[in-house]
């Protein structure tokens, strides 16, 4: 194997590898702002300049390719100073923006600058000015000034989202970026361009100026917005998710995620008009707040009055694999529950060949696996729906899925049911017919797994907490103030909601039932999962880590 | 253990104390003819130097408009975790600006970090000493209570400009 001596040390390499490449292969950080590891390389920011014995100039690690025998050196003098000259020259015309900059606390600039910056400045001329606040697009603002013209979005925008919608115009210290004529920068994966800009010349409409990084906890998570479940991180501030970010893994989503997961999947969790808090019954027709026991006691007491025939149970893929495991588990052992199914929702045409599926739910293999569906000659959904209608389903109990809203007819057929028990987080046309109506938690208010297109089984953690969760004691993650906040502070008082996961409310009402769920944590919903179902056999949490596990299994299509 | 010998014995005149006394009311009797150093205070108010720390307040322009931009780094910064900064977008060219500002002045321990920290010098301790409160929440101090006109503050700017 070809061999190159970086910093005094020697390493491996593969014939076509570059020098940074091999840098960090090899755990030496090589500074970049325009190289980035899944885009073509531009050589135009110049801050990797590194000296290689025997060439006359010091040359740009990004696309020099390492070469056998080469002997590079990352600080040697003549590095440091052509280092220290390029921040200098690309600090000439950056605006003292921080405090008013989004990318404040994560921008590679800052980092840089009091790396490798000398902590003056010699220019004494009128700084540039250019546009502040330009809509590239209907996600993305623009601020000239901060742009380095490192051309990582433009490269973005026609390599990875393959729309080529950006491009410089003007030259010298006035080049800018800007979309073609007539185009808006609006293809579905625009905001990715936010997290690789090295500056905050792009900032999301949406999260603009509502949190410093520093000051929110981050919890790795998993997108619910299709069945790629790209990872993420979600972060919190004053127990409200202010946004997410796409976490890198290689086998799921690579770097990025689509802007409506990142937009369109959070909003529901904070939603103060439409979180249902506290268990409800319907009395006197309106549906009223009860204690969790009255509530139980009445769901079980109303279920009984019904032959096992009459009651169809609905499952869902929005659920995770222990709410749906607990759901089967729950239906067959107390009721011989054979009338059982969930929905699918998806939407033909909606899916494209980079990370968009056209199935919009993140767990419906997951819920396959687990025995969401009709046992012998049990009724699947359309059979339960004309069940309803012919009145043989008198009783019906929905998980987590507002199926009123699927077609336009559902609505009337499910208010003549005697009996509607709904599990939701959020209101919804299914939740305002229900008799009995049991908050759950979210995804992020929660531990579980799902199981993406692939088969790919992932974890997701409270990043939110309940009224059952306690930040500290749960072991979830905390930014500062959740450390040091105490119940005098304002900041300490974020809303938390009466809520409980699926499987832990099929618990409670088990309770009162001859045949007990006695799981306490998710982790044991699991394990009970890994000994009765083939494909997740031998897995458990801390195997299924950060970055999931791919499962075997025939019912997976893969289609995207 | 035996006793511990004292490290001076006192003499016959030391023990009889009146010498003492007599220094004692001598210094007395002196100060009453000094000028008077204490104050009635509430009816006298102290006028405390420019270099002193009282209250931190947030500096506002002529306009009307606070200067801070919200860049929440004497929140950061404060070491009892007083202040609680939320940003917002404005019109004006600053872009952003504090919709809530709060400094709990029971958290506060008037060190000054947040004005020595700020960039905009828009938080800057004030001549305010009197800090009175009955409940928790009435010490947590909002935008209404923390926004001081700049020509208020002038005396602490300049001492600001010479010795930051
Ligand atoms: S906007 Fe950001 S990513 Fe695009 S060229 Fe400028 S600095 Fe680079
Ligand atoms: S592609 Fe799917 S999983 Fe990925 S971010 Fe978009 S909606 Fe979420
Ligand atoms: S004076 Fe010190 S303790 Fe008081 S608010 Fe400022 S930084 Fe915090
Ligand atoms: S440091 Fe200054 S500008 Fe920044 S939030 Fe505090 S008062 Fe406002
Ligand atoms: S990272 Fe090599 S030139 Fe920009």
């Amino acid at each position: 194997m070809p061999k190159i001596t970086i910093d005094g040390k020697q390493f491996d390499f593969n014939h076509g590898q570059t020098i940074i490449e091999t840098a960090k292969e090899n755990g030496i950080e090589i500074p970049h702002f325009c190289w980035h590891p899944k885009l073509s390389i531009s050589g135009n920011c110049r801050i990797c300049l590194v000296e290689v014995e025997k060439m006359p100039k010091l040359v740009i690690a990004c696309s020099t390719l390492a070469a056998d025998g080469m002997v590079v050196n990352t600080q040697s003098d003549k590095t440091i100073a052509a280092r220290n000259a390029v921040m200098e020259f690309i600090l000439i015309n950056h605006p003292l923006d921080c405090p008013i900059c989004d990318e404040a606390g994560e921008c590679k600039l800052q980092d840089y600058a009091f790396k490798h910056g000398t902590g003056e400045s010699r220019f004494v001329e009128e700084k540039q000015h250019k546009d502040k606040r330009v809509e590239l697009g209907p996600r993305i603002m623009f601020d000239a000034e901060r742009c380095i013209s490192c051309s990582r979005c433009i490269r973005f925008s026609d390599e990875i989202a393959g729309r080529n919608q950006l491009t410089f115009i003007r030259r010298g210290d006035r080049v800018t970026i800007t979309t073609f004529p007539g185009e808006e920068f609006d293809n579905p994966y625009t905001m990715n361009t936010i997290d690789i800009c090295p500056v905050g010349a792009l900032t999301s409409k949406d999260f603009r100026f509502k949190s410093r990084v520093w000051e929110m906890s981050s919890t790795n998570s998993v997108c619910t917005g299709c069945a790629r479940g790209c990872n993420t991180e979600i972060w919190v501030r004053d127990n409200k998710i202010q946004r997410l970010t796409p976490r890198i893994n290689e086998t799921v989503n690579g770097h990025w995620m689509c802007d409506d997961g990142r937009l369109n999947t959070f909003k529901h969790v904070n939603n103060e008009e439409t979180r249902i808090d506290g268990p409800h019954i319907r009395v006197d027709g309106q549906l009223t707040k009860v204690t969790w026991n009255e509530a139980v006691k009445e769901a079980v007491k109303r279920l009984k009055s019904f032959n096992n025939t009459e009651i169809a149970f609905i499952g869902s893929a929005f659920a995770t694999v222990e709410d749906n495991y607990a759901f089967q588990k729950f239906s067959k052992a107390n009721f011989n529950a054979t009338n059982l199914d969930f929905a699918r929702h998806v939407v033909p045409g909606s899916g494209d060949d980079i990370l968009i599926c056209e199935d919009k739910t993140p767990n419906s293999l997951g819920a396959v696996l687990t025995g969401i569906q009709p046992v012998a000659d049990g009724m699947n959904l359309a059979e339960i729906i004309n069940g309803i209608k012919s009145k043989k389903i008198k009783a019906l109990y929905i998980m987590e899925d507002d199926i009123a809203q699927l077609d336009s007819e559902y609505e009337t057929l499910l208010a003549k049911l005697d009996l509607l028990i709904v599990h939701a987080s959020n209101k919804n046309k299914t939740t305002t017919l229900a008799d009995i109506l049991l908050p759950v938690s979210t995804y992020a208010e929660k531990h579980g797994t799902i199981v993406n297109v692939d088969g790919m089984i992932q974890r997701m953690r409270p990043a939110v907490a309940t009224e059952e969760l306690e930040r500290s004691l749960d072991q979830m993650p905390m930014s500062r103030w959740d450390k040091f906040g105490t119940k005098f502070d304002r900041w300490a008082r974020g809303k938390k909601y009466d809520a409980k996961p699926s499987w832990k409310i099929l618990g409670l009402l088990s309770q009162e039932l001859p045949n007990k769920l006695k799981y306490k944590m998710a982790e044991d919903v699991f394990e009970d999962v890994s000994q009765h179902v083939k494909e997740f056999s031998g897995l458990d949490y801390d195997l299924i880590g950060e970055m999931g596990v791919k499962i075997k299994s025939d019912k997976i299509t893969a289609k995207v | 253990m035996g006793v511990k010998k004292r490290q001076k014995d006192l003499t016959t005149l030391d023990k009889l104390y009146l010498p003492e006394i007599f220094k004692g009311l001598a210094l007395t009797f002196k100060s009453m003819f000094k000028p008077k150093v204490t104050m009635e205070y509430p009816e006298v108010k102290f006028e405390p130097p420019a270099s002193y720390r009282g209250r931190p307040v947030l500096v506002q322009e002529e306009n009307g408009v606070e200067r801070c931009v919200a860049c929440g780094l004497c929140s950061r910064v404060c070491p009892a975790l007083a202040i609680e900064v939320r940003a917002n977008e404005t019109e004006l060219e600053k872009e952003r600006y504090p919709e809530t500002f709060e400094i709990n002045m029971i958290r506060c321990i008037f060190c000054g970090f947040c004005e020595e920290v700020c960039p905009e010098e828009a938080i800057v301790m004030s001549k305010d000493y009197e800090l009175v409160f009955t409940n928790r929440e009435d010490a947590v101090y909002g935008k209404d209570k923390l926004l001081v006109p700049v020509h208020k503050l002038k005396d602490r700017l300049e001492f600001l400009r010479n010795f930051k």
